[in-house]
């Protein structure tokens, strides 16, 4: 046990934490955008996987990063369309509709990537970036300033989905769309506009967050994202819709995870053990969230299609 | 708009607006389903193209390995139960407006318990050991769900999120009770190490095959009979009543003097011990007859945990009409497999088509329901118009008056 | 009321399709496969893609490097890692006149166990593991991973100035634990004192977690890292960004590190599929367990020419295959 309280154990634990926890808050936070607004959307994980496939395929291709974030970025736009106009203009139910769009973007990735790749080869990792001045901080440099420049956008993103939410007049639309839609559409708010725009931005953010995963593991493979779309989603809650609970919430699902890989692989947990240690992540995170006793309420119109006059 | 071109008791317009509506709901009404249905077997098969495959024989494959004779019927019907069973606790739950995504893990749960069950009794005779197992499934099961409904009725803990959560447990304690206590250690076959799997589960409590030559066994009618029993629940009882109104209006049920958070507990239980019952279906009615894993959830339960919500949700969260939308389903899932050996596809592209039935399938269905209220506000109002002409027309009329 | 017509409607179309279908008959036994102009027809069922960079694709490459010569007929089914369907699959294949249904993956023993007796004529080869169940037509095989596991591993002894190694397994289970613990015993047998980290994710296919679980053992020290399973891809990558090396196992994976991957233990089935396919030819149908080691040509360790190894530690690699392949020395189990 002695030898994780190190400095570079401790240090490598928690800068591991904030990578493995950025694709979570990304595709988390736009969750909560959507949620805000009043859609439900399950199907994140099968936008971040086709997500993830196009940036694999398009780095592998053109040799650029960069290229391969947009498209990613592009493709999550593009599925987030088609979400919005199932849950928005056909009113479907918006549980079941995202089940669908995760199964056919499991299936999907997986098919393109058997069909255009054949053998699997890497591709570049994005590089660290550091912060010039804040890196330097004993401890707190080598954890949080020492990282690539997508991570450093998800936490960014942060304190910006805020200011949008709660400061802006869009944010104001969106939360009143999402907690009365009769009453903004009687003022005049385009219900539809706002809860389109909300989810395609939501699935966008969706699909950065299957690139980064993408290229934080630096290559594709069959449902890369093993369920993480689904721990976003409910970091949502966790999170009561606020951004900063999100955050916190990714970050604890994170560490906790990087500490028990760290105290398996230092043999502090024993292999008998491993199963049931590695259900740290989602056993803290429940009671957590009930220490925190929900205090916060959902959006008044979350998962309810609207329909004037109804 | 020519408004005024429009007579009164003329028939300039009738025909083809009466011959336009009648289209149209002989489309939403009749062929909406299967023609979405078939709209994402279009595109399917636009994939299968692109593989190289010959789509009408894959397609072939898929009807004949799913419906195509006895044989098919049987394994369809098989694969529908755990399906049915999942999606009647799906329709407790959400009739009770309590989302439960954790179908996989109390699954898993229920399995463990009812393989543990077995391996502890095995000398019970079957017809003391069959129902031990079942219900000790249903226990497993339930409690697992039990925890989500407890946190969500006693702390506002939603439940989507513990649900999920629950899963992520549920297959590390499958991992290590396979692995572990559980596991079958006289494998002297094996020099490289266990293979997380069970003994041999006792014979007493394999369930018996009910059309011989086929895998269909009891399970089939313990399902049947589970979807009967809960929709006599949840609507003859009053038990099933308090559910579906505290689904409706939590508010409502609790002004009216309903135990909301013991019901809310209560439904969540309930569809655990469903889903914990297609655990038990899926040990002890498979063919190697023990419990066998490879580390993930869906590699013992093939996603049935949230197909089972897409065969509630298609079945109008009814248990009784889930029964066909399982058969359907099934059916899918196993011609689909059918198709992929027969066509040498990849598998992917089975899962991928089963994504785009679900997604037609459930955009057409709201349009279908608001082309029937829509058609229900218009017949309303022909009626007080008291006019014999279409409605369209008289609402022309009414229009025409309003400009002038 | 509505679901009610919808599901009528449902019906209705339904039982006109089936009217359509024609019937499909009970059993088709497989053709008598004695005859070297007959096509062999071969069904492969297999937990991963065919293109995973270990388990999978290496007996896919062996099986389609056959093709021609023993005129085979090949079906593949992948990714077929839900048991229940896999069993369903096999059984299909088995009632459809396949010669030979190869469930490649220890978790599909179980299934073969049932199988077997109900469908005599057909052949079913179960790998990676050493029992047949005594049935006259099950083949087994299985891969010595251990052996080259013991020759990498004192290469990675060798090689590694901080005496840190660390290996990652996938579930504490057939090739991969083999693998593991031969691993750790070369490392050993080179040097004593080395501290050898080993874990398991617990999942063949998680990524993420072994690409976490390279960081962690680097942050630890380790220079040195090896794996097992399909799931390796990612700790090959965070190896290749961290610059660390990589031993690699079941297929050769040089291409996803350059410069990183030092060697890797190549399975090739060939002589185990050719053993099975010539019994089959025969008459015999199974009751054999066969082998890859290093002696056979069926495992290979492959040296990546773009590492640079130091010549004297590929001497002692080559001096302690051949140990292995004369007998002189062998690996524990």
């Amino acid at each position: 046990m002695s030898q994780f309280f190190t400095y570079t154990i401790l240090t490598a634990t928690i800068a591991s934490a904030v990578q493995y926890a950025a694709p979570f808050l990304l595709a988390a936070l736009g969750e909560t955008l959507g949620q805000r607004s009043g859609v439900l959307n399950l199907g994140v994980d099968g936008i971040m996987l086709l997500g993830a496939f196009s940036c694999y395929y398009v780095a592998l291709e053109t040799g650029s990063d960069l290229l391969g974030i947009l498209v990613g970025m592009g493709v999550g736009a593009v599925l987030g369309l088609m979400t919005a106009f199932m849950s928005v203009t056909l009113k479907a139910t918006q549980g079941i509709s995202g089940i669908g769009v995760y199964i056919f973007g499991l299936g999907l990735s997986d098919l393109l990537f058997v069909r255009f790749v054949g053998t699997p080869l890497p591709v570049n990792p994005l590089p660290a970036v550091d912060i010039p001045l804040l890196s330097h901080i004993p401890a707190l440099g080598r954890m949080f300033f020492q990282q690539n420049l997508l991570i450093y956008l998800a936490f960014l993103l942060v304190p910006a989905l805020a200011l949008v939410l709660y400061h802006t007049n869009y944010g104001t639309r969106v939360l009143a769309v999402g907690e009365n839609p009769a009453a903004a559409d009687s003022l005049g708010i385009s219900v539809t506009r706002t809860r389109y725009s909300t989810v395609m931005l939501g699935c966008t953010m969706a699909g950065l967050a299957g690139s980064t995963l993408l290229l934080l593991d630096g290559i594709f493979q069959e449902n890369l994202t093993q369920s993480a779309g689904f721990i976003a989603v409910a970091l949502v809650y966790f999170g009561a819709w606020r951004p900063a609970g999100v955050m916190t919430g990714s970050l604890l699902y994170g560490v906790v995870t990087a500490v028990v890989l760290q105290w398996k692989s230092l043999g502090i947990i024993p292999t008998s053990a491993a199963d049931l240690a590695a259900t740290a992540p989602a056993v803290i995170t429940i009671l957590a969230l009930v220490a925190l006793a929900g205090r916060f309420k959902q959006p008044a119109a979350l998962g309810k299609p609207y329909l004037r006059g109804a | 708009m020519t408004t005024t071109e429009v007579p009164l008791g003329g028939s300039v317009l009738a025909p083809r607006s009466i011959i336009w509506k009648r289209l149209r709901r002989l489309l939403l009404g009749w062929l909406a389903l299967p023609l979405s249905a078939l709209a994402a077997l279009l595109i399917g098969a636009l994939l299968i193209l692109g593989f190289g495959a010959n789509p009408v024989t894959g397609y072939h494959a898929l009807l004949s390995g799913a419906f195509g004779g006895s044989y098919a019927l049987a394994s369809t019907a098989q694969k529908a139960v755990p399906l049915l069973l999942v999606a009647t606790g799906i329709c407790i739950a959400v009739r009770a407006n309590v989302w439960n995504i954790g179908g996989e893990g109390q699954i898993v749960m229920g399995a463990l318990a009812s393989t543990a069950t077995a391996l502890a009794l095995p000398n019970l005779p079957a017809f003391v050991l069959l129902p031990l197992v079942v219900i000790a499934a249903a226990c497993g099961g339930a409690i697992w769900a039990g925890i989500a409904g407890f946190f969500k009725a006693y702390f506002n803990v939603n439940e989507i999120l513990s649900t999920i959560m629950l899963n992520l447990v549920a297959v590390q304690v499958m991992n290590y009770l396979l692995s572990g206590p559980l596991v079958n250690k006289s494998q002297s076959f094996s020099i490289t190490g266990l293979i997380p799997q069970t003994k041999l589960l006792s014979k007493n409590a394999w369930l018996p095959t009910i059309m011989s030559g086929t895998q269909l066994n009891l399970g089939v009618v313990i399902a049947v009979a589970v979807a009967v029993a809960v929709y006599f629940l949840l609507w003859r009882t009053g038990f099933g009543f308090r559910i579906r109104a505290v689904g409706l209006s939590r508010d409502a049920a609790a002004y009216a003097g309903m135990p909301v958070k013991r019901t809310v507990m209560n439904a969540m239980v309930l569809s655990g011990a469903c889903c914990g019952v297609a655990g038990a279906v899926l040990v002890f009615g498979s063919i190697s007859h023990r419990m066998v894993t490879d580390g993930s959830l869906t590699g013992f339960t093939g996603n049935d945990g949230f197909n089972g919500i897409v065969v509630a949700l298609f079945g109008g969260l009814n248990p009784l009409w889930s029964i066909l939308s399982a058969y359907l389903f099934g059916g899918l899932l196993i011609g689909g497999t059918s198709m992929q050996a027969i066509i040498g596809v990849p598998t992917d592209l089975v899962t991928t088509i089963e994504g785009l039935v679900v997604i037609f399938v459930v955009s057409i269905d709201y349009l279908r329901v608001r082309f029937r209220i829509q058609e229900e506000a218009q017949r309303l109002e022909r009626d007080k118009e008291r006019a014999p002409e279409s409605s369209g027309r008289s609402l022309l009329f009414k229009l025409a008056r309003a400009r002038a | 009321m509505r679901t009610k017509s919808m599901w009528v409607r449902c019906l209705v179309t339904l039982a006109s399709v089936s009217v359509l279908v024609t019937a499909m008959p009970a059993s088709v036994t497989p053709a008598s496969a004695t005859s070297p102009t007959t096509t062999l027809k071969v069904a492969l069922v297999a937990p991963s893609a065919v293109n995973d960079l270990a388990f999978t694709q290496s007996m896919v490459a062996a099986l389609d490097s056959l093709k021609t010569s023993y005129n085979l007929q090949i079906s593949i089914s992948d990714n077929e890692f839900v048991v229940s369907d896999a069993a369903n699959l096999i059984r299909q294949y088995a009632s459809r006149g396949y010669n030979l249904v190869i469930a490649h993956g220890s978790q599909y023993g179980s299934i073969l166990q049932q199988l077997a007796p109900k469908f005599r004529k057909v052949s079913f080869a179960w790998g990676t593991a050493g029992s047949t169940f005594n049935e006259p037509n099950i083949y087994a095989y299985q891969a010595n991973s251990n052996e080259g596991g013991y020759v990498q591993g004192y290469m990675a002894g060798m090689l590694s100035k901080s005496h840190v190694i660390g290996v990652i397994g996938p579930i504490d289970v057939g090739d991969a634990q083999l693998y593991c613990d031969g691993f750790k015993a070369g490392v050993l047998a080179q040097d004593p004192t080395a501290t050898v980290h080993e874990s398991f994710t617990g999942s063949f296919s998680d990524v993420t977690l072994m690409a976490s679980a390279a960081k962690a053992y680097i942050a630890d020290g380790a220079d040195v890292l090896t794996g097992s399973s399909q799931s390796v891809v990612g700790a090959i990558g965070v190896a290749k960004s961290d610059k660390v090396a990589w031993f690699g196992t079941q297929w050769t994976q040089a291409s996803l590190a350059p410069t990183e991957v030092v060697s890797s233990q190549v399975y090739n089935w060939k002589p185990v599929l050719e053993q099975i396919l010539t019994g089959i030819r025969g008459g015999k149908l199974g009751g054999a367990t066969y082998t890859i080691s290093l002696g056979n040509t069926g495992e290979k360790i492959a040296f990546n020419p773009s590492y640079p190894l130091p010549a004297n530690v590929k001497a002692q690699a080559k001096k302690l295959i051949n140990e292995i392949v004369d007998g002189t020395l062998t690996v524990a189990q």
